[in-house]
């Protein structure tokens, strides 16, 4: 009799049902997030967003001026691509470096959008767009008291990171590197610190630029990825947003599959005994 | 009596409401309002009344990170 065939992987990107990222008490299938800013076309956006299945798509919210020639998508058109794409919306505050332009801004958001989600930007450096670790807590927490959902982007301070959570957020998103530079993580002791001591949900946002970076962080044991222009600037934006998709499963799968423990010496795969021609050493 | 709509200088009657600055500058839904860095809901434009160098923020939906 013949043994029983081995199901293949799927070739869905979602994840299974039995693992779903849980948000606020929301379930989500994926565990990557997208965002849609500096892709070459809408046509482009559009197809990487249906074929990765994103939990959220990032959006923003800016000054429209009339018969404005802005370059990037926005507006009327902008707003029919999203309803389009029937993709939860996770409006950010971007740009905003005080705490009552967050608080404006996550209103105005919730206003447009229909949404309590809101992933909080506090600009504290120009240079670097690291978040104003100082403030953010108190912008946090007054997000949360005016009924938001509140993913703070942050760095990878565990101590800004545990404020956060002491305030009320349900989940942090450190970043991996300054947003827009694709280093990938360049702190993976502090990341695996935040891991090892924080039970929130951890979404690395920011700064990842290959597949192999949100591999290994959702392999450390992170709980989703958000990443933007690592897609949108690839060459081939549609290739690499794939990429992503399967590189996000990947680590999650190896994290739940739980690692060997790397040892110094060289073992065998092979069972020693029974090895032909071997024989004692004179 | 002057405002401020996204930075631009406009000029509008006295006891003039929210709802009266954005008919003039002419902006089209999805948008949302705040005016001196304080939210004002799409149902109450027309009991905002506005003042002499308030500023007006009309911001829409755009691409984001």
């Amino acid at each position: 009799m013949n043994a029983p065939i081995t199901p293949p992987l799927t070739t869905d990107l979602s994840l299974s049902q039995s693992d779903p990222l849980v948000l606020y008490g929301e379930t989500f299938s994926s565990r990557l997030m997208l965002g849609t800013s500096r892709y070459p076309s809408p046509a482009v956006l559009m197809e990487c967003v249906r074929a990765t299945k994103p939990a959220f798509l990032t959006v923003s919210l800016r000054r429209q001026m009339p018969q404005a020639n802005a370059q990037e998508l926005g507006g009327n058109v902008f707003w029919e691509l999203l309803k389009d794409l029937k993709t939860p919306l996770l409006p950010n505050t971007a740009g905003c470096h005080r705490v009552q332009e967050v608080i404006t801004t996550a209103q105005m958001a919730r206003e447009v959008f229909e949404t309590d989600w809101i992933k909080l930007e506090l600009i504290g450096d120009d240079y670097t767009l690291q978040p104003d670790t100082v403030n953010l807590p108190m912008a946090a927490a007054e997000l949360i008291k005016l009924g938001f959902k509140v993913l703070p982007y942050c760095t990878e301070d565990l101590v800004l990171c545990q404020k956060l959570i002491d305030v009320g957020c349900q989940a942090v998103m450190p970043w991996a590197a300054p947003i827009g530079t694709g280093l990938g993580p360049i702190n993976p002791h502090a990341l695996k610190v935040l891991r090892d001591r924080l039970n929130v949900p951890l979404i690395v946002d920011a700064g990842l630029g290959l597949p192999s970076h949100a591999c290994q962080v959702m392999e450390w044991g992170f709980d989703a990825v958000l990443l933007n222009t690592a897609v949108a600037l690839a060459v081939d934006p549609l290739e690499m947003a794939q990429a992503f998709g399967w590189a996000v499963k990947a680590g999650r799968y190896a994290h739940l599959g739980g690692a060997m423990t790397p040892q110094t010496g060289a073992q065998a795969s092979t069972p020693v005994l029974g090895t032909p021609f071997w024989h004692q050493s004179p | 009596m002057q405002v401020l709509i996204n930075q631009l200088p406009f000029e509008l009657p006295p006891n003039a409401t929210l709802s009266l600055a954005i008919e003039r500058f002419g902006i089209s839904p999805p948008f949302a309002a705040a005016v001196n860095l304080q939210f004002v809901a799409k149902t109450d434009y027309a009991h905002t009344p506005l003042h002499e160098h308030d500023e007006i923020e009309l911001i829409a939906p755009i691409t984001g990170g």
